[in-house]
């Protein structure tokens, strides 16, 4: 187990390398020019040569990529090329309300999401069935900004119970830090809600119809424990899948969600990067959401091997 | 299973709704007295007010520098910093002494010296200011608190440009702060305005936080404009940065927020409704929106082709398609804006009065040979986006084929400064807006330079126009004044610099607790208290 999570690790190595060149030459595909955006409406071509000059854009691509990577190798992502202040601390400043609202909207997504979804298996056809279908149907196709502001209006305008928008740190205290992310995090977890109920009634009617299952409910055993000891821990491998995979899917959803919720996090930091064209920022947060993403499937790849003993590495 | 009739439907659905109106204890009725809470129309990046044209700069300069002179609301210029001024020799010599009190926020005195290297680092950036250093022979210190300016040639706008109001503004800063070179951002922010940066709890995309300066004294007379006494009746005022509108306004409503300074005139609308809130005019003079043609490549190059243009565009229409709702915008002939001391009617009757065919004659008489014209049309911004849409359709009915690229407003920054052809990443027309106090006068308004390759994107060259304008601000005489600006309008329709699509208010909406707002290009903070 070891040196296969070892193997692995390194080879996230040429992953991430890959990621960074595809990354640094999109970026400098894009139509854009910080230099431009810097130097403003009365510039000259000398004050624009200048300032491309300063900020190493004047150098031929090939230069500047070897120098971001051989800086991102010593641990130095750059500086922003508009506040000046360092990638690391720009990113510092936005994680921890990114990380909050994924995770909360993570653990709101699983822990209704899996129920319902063995639920809905269970009661094949009833209505419960269908009204776990047709909440997982409805998840899919509401659009996060429409459901961000529909709960705002309900929650926040309407009823004064929560924020409608901002973010405490958890330095703040709990309930402050959670009162700020709920909305955020429902709105954000419902579509994936709706995935993991679908996949995990999917993944449970193949396993309730198993043999076993059926001699442990003739075994007397209590529904319960045949549903979650049995049946759930066979069906749960295409569901830490998808769980995996949304895990990800989460951090791209964070953009919206951050927006619609005025939440300082690495989604909206991105966007404002994009927009300025503010390049060690964008190249920084992708790099870092990459190396995120790829432990994420190294952590899922090795939950396999917990949760069925027979896959080996 | 119970079933589930529409009695039942009904008396859950309306039981769900009443839980819903009533209010439970309000979450945001937190106690904060002194500090105000702000969400600005940009996200603040840069700090170097010198640096960039950014309007989100200069409103953060305006809370932490102060200037020698100011603008109050009815244009007239008006000490600030300074205490005394005098001029002599036919105003070929100036005397420029500070007021007693003035501190930096670390506490030492602010000196003559410092005056002098502000006004020389911004003198290196600024279009007003490079113009009056190139009237300039000499400017320097005479003692701690008085420092002489000395000109080469006649120049009427000294006072103008001192107290220059919008960017960039000739903002005071520390002798060795203002020794950063132009090209460079300054490292550190510290000033002697009436608030103090606090950088430790700056975080871009989201907020900027303020503190009252306690060694601020501010003049005695009442506040106007950028002049007059800066009392600060607020501890902090914190910037949030809510990039979505209808967030920034159900955060207003919800009490969140006590200032949001740019609703959308259509989320204005529904705040007006709001008896807890009160929509106003941020900056009265306005906004003026143009067409830039690109005046180095056909079919622009050709001035019957320019002039099609003029004769083309209703105003009302562009209006109505920009900004939408009539008690904000209104149809403008003025170049150098309605409501400014310089408006005039010189030479707009084409302009106020659409002629499509004098319009299709025109460009049939400038040879225009149907290839395609390129239109940049930034989507990301609304007003600017109804303008190009507008266009695409005047243009199209008046014979032009009409390449309309959708971009964002980034993209078209990046492209505007291409001199290239068209069809070599150039461009032939693009759509731009300037608050009124950058395009109020002669010398400030960069549309109408005709310097050429170093005049604003579009490029128009124009020696005879660019005679004029120096005759202006060189102008000691009102009247004088008065002809050449007039002589100038004329000229700039004439040759179509661009074309003035009109001109519009912006609404600020505010909660009722707060108190003393100012009218100003920038959203000022001192005056201001909240209940």
């Amino acid at each position: 187990m070891v040196p296969e999570i070892l193997r692995r690790l390194m080879a996230t190595i040429p992953v991430m390398g890959v990621v960074a060149i595809a990354v640094f030459a999109l970026l400098h595909l894009t139509p854009g020019d910080p230099a431009v955006i810097i130097a403003g409406d009365y510039a000259t071509t000398e004050d624009i040569a200048r300032i491309r000059q300063r900020l190493g854009l004047d150098q031929p691509l090939i230069t500047q990529l070897g120098l971001w990577i051989g800086r991102v190798l010593r641990g130095d992502l750059g500086t922003s090329i508009f506040s000046g202040l360092p990638v690391t601390t720009l990113i510092g400043q936005r994680a921890e309300a990114t990380i909050g609202l994924t995770v909360l909207a993570m653990l709101i997504s699983v822990g209704l999401g899996v129920p319902l979804g063995v639920l809905a298996a269970w009661r094949k056809g009833s209505w419960v069935d269908r009204l776990v279908m047709v909440f997982a149907v409805s998840g899919f196709s509401m659009p996060v900004f429409w459901l961000g502001f529909l709960l705002v209006y309900v929650f926040a305008i309407s009823a004064h119970w929560l924020p409608v928008q901002g973010y405490r740190p958890l330095g703040d205290g709990l309930w402050p830090f959670l009162r700020h992310l709920i909305l955020p995090a429902v709105t954000l977890s419902v579509i994936y809600m709706a995935l993991i109920a679908r996949m995990t009634r999917a993944s449970m009617l193949g396993v309730l119809a198993e043999d076993y299952v059926r001699t442990a409910f003739a075994k007397g055993l209590a529904p319960r424990s045949v549903l979650v000891r049995h049946a759930l821990k066979n069906a749960s491998l295409p569901v830490v899948t998808i769980i995996g995979i949304g895990f990800a899917l989460l951090i791209g959803g964070a953009v919206v969600t951050e927006s619609v919720f005025a939440l300082p996090g690495l989604g909206r930091l991105t966007v404002d990067a994009i927009i300025k064209r503010d390049y060690p920022v964008i190249q920084g947060v992708i790099l870092l959401v990459s190396a995120v993403y790829v432990v994420i499937n190294l952590v899922v790849d090795l939950l396999y091997v917990i949760l069925d003993p027979r896959i080996r590495y | 299973m119970s079933e589930l009739t529409r009695r039942r439907f009904l008396a859950g659905t309306t039981a769900a709704a009443a839980a819903l109106t009533v209010r439970a204890p309000a979450v945001h009725a937190q106690k904060r007295s002194g500090t105000l809470r702000f969400v600005p129309h940009a996200d603040l990046k840069v700090l170097d007010p010198i640096w960039t044209t950014a309007y989100i700069t200069r409103n953060h300069a305006y809370m932490i520098y102060d200037t020698l002179f100011g603008t109050d609301e009815k244009l007239q210029i008006k000490p600030q910093m300074v205490d005394r001024w005098s001029s002599s020799d036919k105003g070929m010599r100036w005397s420029f002494t500070l007021r007693d009190g003035l501190k930096w926020h670390d506490g030492k005195p602010v000196a003559a010296e410092d005056a002098v290297e502000s006004l020389k680092r911004w003198g290196k950036r600024d279009p007003l200011g490079k113009l009056l250093f190139a009237h300039t022979a000499k400017i320097a210190p005479v003692n701690a608190k008085t420092f002489s300016l000395e000109l080469s040639q006649p120049f009427g706008l000294v006072l103008d440009a001192l107290g220059k109001p919008s960017s960039n503004v000739p903002f005071i800063m520390p002798a060795r702060v203002a020794a950063t070179p132009d090209s460079e951002q300054i490292k550190e922010t510290i000033g002697s305005g009436p608030f103090r940066f606090v950088k430790d709890e700056w975080q871009p995309g989201n907020q900027v936080v303020y503190v009252k300066n306690p060694d601020y004294v501010p003049r005695g007379d009442a506040p106007s404009g950028s002049t007059g006494g800066k009392k600060v009746n607020l501890d902090r005022v914190i910037w949030r940065y809510i990039p979505d509108q209808a967030t920034a306004a159900a955060a207003l409503e919800a009490g969140e927020i006590d200032w949001f300074e740019n609703p959308s005139v259509d989320i204005a609308a529904r705040l007006e409704s709001n008896r807890d809130v009160t929509v106003a005019i941020q900056d009265p003079r306005g906004t003026q929106g143009w067409i830039r043609p690109n005046h180095l490549h056909p079919p622009f190059n050709n001035k019957k082709a320019r002039q099609a243009l003029l004769h083309m565009v209703d105003q009302q229409k562009y209006l109505q398609a920009a900004i939408g709702q009539a008690k904000y915008y209104r149809t403008c002939p003025a170049v150098f804006t309605c409501g400014g001391p310089w408006e005039s009617t010189a030479g707009a009757e084409a302009l106020m009065k659409q002629d499509l065919n004098r319009a299709r004659q025109l460009l049939k008489e400038s040879g225009y040979d149907g290839k395609p014209v390129i239109v940049l049309d930034p989507t990301d911004i609304p007003l600017t986006h109804g303008a190009a849409l507008v266009t695409r359709e005047l243009m199209t009915q008046i014979g032009f084929n009409v390449d309309l690229q959708a971009m964002d407003w980034s993209t078209v920054v990046a492209r505007r400064a291409k001199k290239e052809p068209p069809g070599q990443g150039g461009w032939n027309m693009l759509f731009t807006w300037w608050i009124a106090s950058d395009v109020i006068n002669p010398a400030v308004h960069a549309g109408i330079s005709g310097a050429g390759a170093s005049a604003w994107f579009g490029w128009p060259e124009n020696g005879r126009m660019e005679e004029l304008r120096l005759q202006w601000a060189r102008a000691t005489d009102k009247a004088k004044q008065k002809q050449l600006a007039d002589e100038i309008q004329k000229l700039a329709l004439d040759e179509v610099m661009y074309v003035p699509f009109g001109q519009w208010v912006s609404p600020t909406a505010y909660r009722k607790v707060m108190q003393g707002f100012l009218q100003f290009p920038a959203p000022l903070f001192w005056n201001v208290s909240v209940a």
